[in-house]
């Protein structure tokens, strides 16, 4: 029986010839903490007398959750992250660097066939680059700081083949929370989900990035995307000489879907579950208190150009806040080059230095009682951004950048 | 937890049980004192659990259980609330690695979920993956865990069992 592109990833760097439902030991490449989760894994790591780490080149220490610091508390946790980097040689992103998985993906930490673990549920991202990746905790991560080696149970795999002729303003964000919305937040539990199809070709690694973000939202352990010319032209000189991973033609799959988007609207998460799904048709003229457009699902530059071509020219209705992240401080760069920054700041948004911001309710951006925001990040969990009694509706960069203009939840395409 | 068998009073929760439920993102930045952070576990869904919850209770909830965020503060607040052991209808992955990690067992087992009422005397028998539920009388059998994971358990966590051993399970 043919293997899928996990089983190949696992197997070969296992050294075994493996399949769905083995349990394996396999060498790390990339290990990335950030400031929610590297300092309990450094105080682990002590906990069980670590002393050296395995490989202080492949790890990555990346300050984003609250960054910059808003707290005492929360500085000496930073510190703790900042003196153990320089002890161990560790390479850390400082406040103001970026998110972790835009970091990890833009300064070429992720490529085809590599294993990376994160501290982090969203690292689920990298398989948009070929990679096997998904997200531990922390002492696990002290683990991986020890020996760059950690268990898996080889998953089984559901592919998803996305086709049709897609409408011209779709996002990856639609399509995600479409297929979010039709398997469930448990749908994927423990399984690695490849896409491929028609559509996968046609759309950028961005909107493919955002895309394997969200698996996790099904319970996934990896969203993967076979490498094709549209991921080699982004890795550039970065590629190097890495193999690429292909599933054989007879892969065993645990299901396979076709899911079709010509007929697909602009896609809307409704409070407080990721999975509860609609379109905006089903909630447009709801009133609103404050958009977020940024996150690691859609804070790249493709996302806050999406959101600029809505904004130019027009303003955020009056008593409502718009909250712009770029997801890096390249992407903040380029925002500003393009003119992007100077759009979202004459439309009357506030943009803010480059991290996770409100979206998962540490700092900026916090929600009072019962106010409701629209949100391009990837969870609305009661509680989430604040105030339990708050609600976080999800959306595209165009769906939040038509809404922040009304004041209400509306379709994008009355703006296109 | 070294002999294997966890007793307390059920605490019942729903499906999507989120790790932002169990110990929201807010708090969690600013320390890594677990006894502090352990006062505002499950505060969105179930305020006052933290100080009505007792050493040894087990908590029994439904689908998908620890959604959500990789973070590991979840399964530690609740191990410092006293929760011996967490049966659900499934977990999400990483908070079921992050538990055993920590040395807090959890049982997958729908039919026991189904059949235990707020309040139940639970007992759980974690070798044999055995749940009784002992105020109704039914006893139900999960599948047992895979031996290397089971170890890490019955040595409270991979922290105590590095610590014993002088290196990884694995």
């Amino acid at each position: 029986m043919g293997k899928t592109i996990v089983e190949k990833i696992l197997g070969k760097l296992s050294g075994k010839d493996v399949s769905a439902g083995d349990l394996v030991v396999a060498p790390i490449d990339y290990a990335m903490a950030h400031d929610g989760t590297a300092p309990l894994a450094i105080k682990a790591f002590m906990e069980m007398g670590g002393e050296r780490v395995w490989n202080p080149s492949r790890i990555i220490f990346i300050i984003d959750h609250v960054s910059p610091s808003t707290s005492i508390g929360t500085s000496n946790l930073h510190k703790l992250m900042r003196d153990f980097a320089r002890k161990h040689g560790i390479k850390l992103y400082d406040v103001g660097s970026g998110i972790c998985h835009q970091i990890m993906v833009e300064d070429g930490y992720v490529k085809p066939g590599y294993i990376i673990l994160g501290a982090d549920s969203h690292t689920c991202t990298y398989g948009a680059l070929g990679a096997f990746s998904t997200g531990i905790g922390s002492t696990e991560m002290a683990s991986v700081f020890l020996s760059g080696k950690l268990w898996f149970k080889v998953p089984e795999t559901i592919k998803i083949t996305i086709m049709d002729e897609p409408p011209s303003w779709i996002m990856g964000k639609d399509i995600i929370l479409n297929i979010i919305g039709a398997l469930g937040s448990d749908g994927a539990t423990y399984k690695a989900i490849e896409f491929d199809g028609s559509v996968i070709k046609k759309l950028s690694i961005s909107d493919r990035l955002t895309i394997c973000n969200m698996v996790v939202e099904m319970g996934a352990k990896a969203g993967i995307i076979k490498p094709d010319e549209k991921t080699k032209s982004f890795l550039g000189d970065n590629l190097g000489r890495i193999d690429i991973v292909e599933p054989d033609k007879d892969a065993e799959y645990a299901d396979e879907y076709l899911v079709g988007v010509s007929g697909l609207e602009p896609q809307v998460a409704k409070p407080s579950k990721v999975d509860d799904v609609t379109s905006v048709t089903e909630v447009e003229g709801i009133e609103i208190d404050q958009v977020f457009i940024g996150s690691c699902t859609n804070g790249r530059i493709e996302d806050l150009r999406a959101a600029a071509r809505i904004l130019k020219g027009r303003k955020v209705k009056d008593g409502v806040r718009l909250l712009v992240i770029p997801a890096s401080r390249k992407i903040y760069l380029k925002a500003l080059n393009e003119d992007l920054i100077k759009v979202f700041l004459e439309a009357g948004g506030a943009v803010y230095s480059p991290g996770c911001g409100p979206c998962m309710g540490g700092h900026i951006g916090i929600l009072g009682d019962d106010e409701i925001c629209i949100s391009t990040s990837n969870r609305n969990f009661a509680g989430r951004m604040g105030s339990p009694k708050a609600k976080i509706y999800l959306a595209s960069p165009l769906t939040a950048a038509a809404s922040a203009i009304t004041g209400k939840i509306t379709d994008p395409r009355r703006f296109l | 937890m070294s002999e294997g068998l966890l007793k307390g009073r059920a605490w019942k929760f729903g499906d999507s049980v989120s790790t932002d439920d169990i110990i929201a993102g807010r708090y969690k930045f600013k320390t890594l004192n677990m006894k502090e952070l352990a006062k505002h576990a499950m505060e969105n869904i179930r305020p006052g659990f933290a100080d009505q919850v007792k050493p040894g209770d087990i908590m029994v909830a439904g689908w998908n259980f620890g959604c959500g965020s990789s973070r590991e503060q979840a399964p530690r607040v609740l191990k410092e609330l006293g929760i011996s052991c967490i049966i659900a209808k499934s977990f999400a992955r990483i908070f079921y690695r992050n538990s055993i990690t920590i040395g807090l067992p959890l049982i997958e087992c729908p039919e026991a979920v189904d059949r235990i009422d707020e309040g139940d005397e639970v007992e759980v028998i974690l070798d044999e993956g055995v749940v009784r539920n002992l105020s109704k009388k039914l006893e139900f059998k999960a599948k047992p865990y895979p031996d290397f994971l089971l170890k890490i358990l019955r040595e409270g966590g991979l922290i105590k069992y590095v610590k014993k051993f002088g290196r990884l399970p694995w």
